[in-house]
């Protein structure tokens, strides 16, 4: 059924904003009519709502009513509180991209340390300088999301990765977006592309400077892994307790291929993570896991689709959300598979863990299943802790805090453990860690 | 001065009186034994001991070396030497039992002003420690008492009581759900334990550990009160007569 909503007033002016940042996005030959006709897409239903089944929980017309002017490019200042942030947050032995309000910033980034196995340009620079067909495929997008077709109306900058059949890039490759403004929306996208049988762990990480409020940060990724290739992907938000964050990953996987997804939101007003991932190829595996941290009266929603589209592929979600004092955390994890796709093994968990009474959490697991001899399977479940397992930690010397925080970190770490790489397991736990020890 | 003296303790749980005046006087180097049919307190006892929350004490004192045990936290109560080995070890994924024992052992050491141990002092601890309760070291390294069979969680009751020398061991049906290999095993872990310094008082409905762990005094508890205190023969008595004699008297 087609819903009409009225358009909340101050979003009107969101035609201005495109107007007025226009100028300003790159991208010669077909790139301004794509950009134009992706805000098109976007006018027609504006800031997702809640009418829109899949944004029924965030409800973003309500909960940010407009989308602020673009952020302006990054002056000296801005780019020295960007340092602090970013280093704060350094993968160990990583090779950090970082991208500040939005525009590339190569004076912070070690493109000298890249290996030869992987190649790195900005979108920037690929949108000014390619041939028409290749600009056009990197704004073009295979969701009718708005939020993504706002977000390639108006993206300013992001990284094109591409890695070549066969290569395997040793280091972890972390974008580092850092906000340093107040009150402006950045809009980022980036792309990924592995050949067959490459493999690479992609880092993102967003993270607020010194003094940036107030503001909104879309990012997408687009990701295609090749047959017999493998990705990691890790992406850990901490945005300011007064921002926004929407981050959407796009990933289709070839055949025999591995895919190891991570994505972990411990800061900001209002988070979104949606992720859409095709199982293209047969016999691969997907293991799609993240955790919410919430608190104060921040909202995270985690939403993600898996769409088996061929026989012989696993994937496996554990999703979980930590939510304290009137926080509200999200989880809509739906599993599709295709009439093609028999023999598909597919299952998801999400389980959440209420700290106060006032916490909330939503969860909609959802299994949409078209083929025959399939197995299939999805839990739920929230509540607060175990009040057993707290006497039994306290009966043996652990202080009541002592014990509960060692619960928690256990219940985030039946997650986060899925995590193959002990490193950047190693990252993604103190990241937690430090989130529990802000609260006590 | 008794190790742990409990003088009138009155305990409600739900408006339910479940304790109604009960007194016990456990001195160092004793072992104690309560029987006595379900549901006549034995375990609220031991929970009341140990701190467990959800219980009203209306009346009455708990005193351990002289120290009002029940102001204080469970975490306190276990620092200052108290154990509660659980009729039902809980389950906690997530957490190994080596991380769990070093926190709960470096926690109580910290709460004594003693100092922490490295993590290859604790190694070489616990490996003794296991060791002589035949505890294989994959065990340590998986979540505590997950995947375990009941005899393996209750031998991982009494590594614990080993690792951290309490001066008083209450034993909650440590026996029950256990075969007779893994009770002599959980046994002669106990006895291993038995010392001097050390009180003991283990809760049981049946005499057989007794054959294995000879107390020193057998209470007979029924409707929330001690009835009958006697040497271990009593035990045998008991067995012979059952407990009706005390539930009608009480």
């Amino acid at each position: 059924m087609k819903q009409v909503l009225p358009k909340a007033d101050p979003e009107r002016s969101i035609g201005n904003v495109f107007a007025a940042a226009r100028g300003r996005l790159p991208g010669a030959g077909l790139v301004p009519q794509i950009r134009a006709s992706a805000f098109e897409v976007y006018e027609r239903t504006g800031l997702p709502h809640r009418g829109m089944e899949d944004w029924k929980y965030t409800d973003l017309r309500a909960l940010i009513g407009e989308v602020l002017p673009l952020a302006p490019r990054p002056d000296a200042e801005a780019l020295v509180r960007a340092k602090v942030s970013a280093e704060q947050v350094s993968v160990d032995q990583a090779v950090k991209l970082v991208m500040v309000d939005g525009i590339f910033a190569p004076e912070l980034s070690d493109l000298g340390r890249l290996e030869n196995e992987v190649v790195v340009r900005s979108l920037r620079e690929v949108l000014e300088n390619s041939s028409p067909g290749d600009m056009a495929g990197l704004l073009l997008s295979t969701t009718s999301d708005s939020a993504i077709s706002l977000n390639a109306a108006m993206a300013t900058d992001g990284l094109v990765i591409t890695v070549a059949d066969g290569n395997a890039v040793k280091r972890p490759i972390q974008i580092v977006h850092v906000a340093t403004a107040l009150s402006v929306s950045t809009f980022t996208r980036s792309y990924l592309q592995l050949g067959k049988g490459a493999h690479a762990a992609i880092v993102e990480s967003f993270v607020s400077a010194e003094r940036a409020s107030g503001y909104q940060a879309n990012d997408a990724i687009i990701a295609l892994v090749g047959n017999e290739a493998s990705l990691s992907h890790i992406r850990v938000a901490a945005a300011a307790s007064d921002a926004v964050n929407i981050s959407s990953a796009i990933i289709a996987v070839g055949a025999r291929a591995k895919l190891d997804l991570f994505s972990m939101t411990c800061s900001g007003s209002i988070s979104r993570y949606q992720g859409f991932i095709k199982l293209a190829g047969e016999g691969t595996k997907v293991s799609a896991n993240g955790v919410n941290l919430i608190r104060d009266e921040l909202h995270a929603d985690t939403t993600m689709v898996v769409d088996h589209a061929v026989p012989h592929c696993t994937s496996r979600e554990k999703f979980r959300a930590v939510i304290d004092d009137c926080g509200r955390s999200v989880f809509q994890g739906r599993i599709v598979v295709r009439p093609a796709a028999r023999k598909t093994d597919a299952n998801l968990t999400t389980r959440a863990l209420l700290l106060s009474d006032q916490a909330e959490a939503d969860s909609k697991p959802e299994l949409e299943i078209l083929a025959d001899d399939v197995t299939c399977g999805h839990g739920a479940t929230s509540g607060a802790l175990d009040n057993s397992l707290v006497f039994y930690l306290r009966a043996r010397g652990l202080s009541e805090k002592d014990a509960k925080m060692l619960l928690i970190k256990a219940f985030v770490g039946e997650s986060i453990e899925e995590i193959t790489s002990e490193n950047l397991r190693d990252f993604v736990t103190a990241q937690a860690e430090h989130w529990l020890q802000a609260g006590r | 001065m008794a190790l742990l003296e409990i003088r009138d303790l009155h305990v409600g749980v739900e408006d339910r009186e479940v304790i109604r005046g009960l007194d016990l006087n456990v001195d160092a180097g004793e072992v104690h034994a309560i029987m006595g049919p379900n549901g006549s307190g034995k375990s609220t006892l031991s929970h009341v001991i140990a701190g467990k929350l959800g219980y009203e004490i209306t009346g009455g004192q708990i005193l351990f070396r002289g120290e009002n045990l029940l102001r204080m936290e469970p975490n306190e109560r276990a620092a200052k030497g108290v154990f509660l080995g659980f009729q039902y070890p809980v389950e906690i994924p997530g957490v190994t039992t080596m991380n769990f024992l070093r926190a709960a052992l470096n926690a109580q050491r910290k709460a004594r002003d003693q100092q922490e141990f490295s993590t290859p002092e604790f190694l070489k601890r616990i490996r003794e420690v296991a060791g002589s309760l035949n505890i294989p070291q994959d065990m340590l390294k998986r979540g505590v008492n997950v995947g375990f069979s009941g005899g393996e969680k209750k031998r991982n009751e009494i590594l614990q009581m080993a690792l951290f020398e309490p001066s008083l061991c209450i034993l909650d049906e440590i026996d029950s759900g256990l075969d007779i290999d893994a009770l002599r095993i959980v046994a002669s872990g106990i006895n291993a334990l038995r010392s001097p310094e050390r009180a003991m008082i283990v809760i049981t409905h049946y005499r057989r550990l007794l054959d294995h762990v000879v107390p020193d005094v057998v209470h007979v508890m029924s409707r929330g009160r001690i009835m009958k205190s006697a040497g271990k023969e009593l035990a045998l008595e008991l067995e012979a007569s059952g407990y009706a004699q005390f539930e009608d008297a009480a």
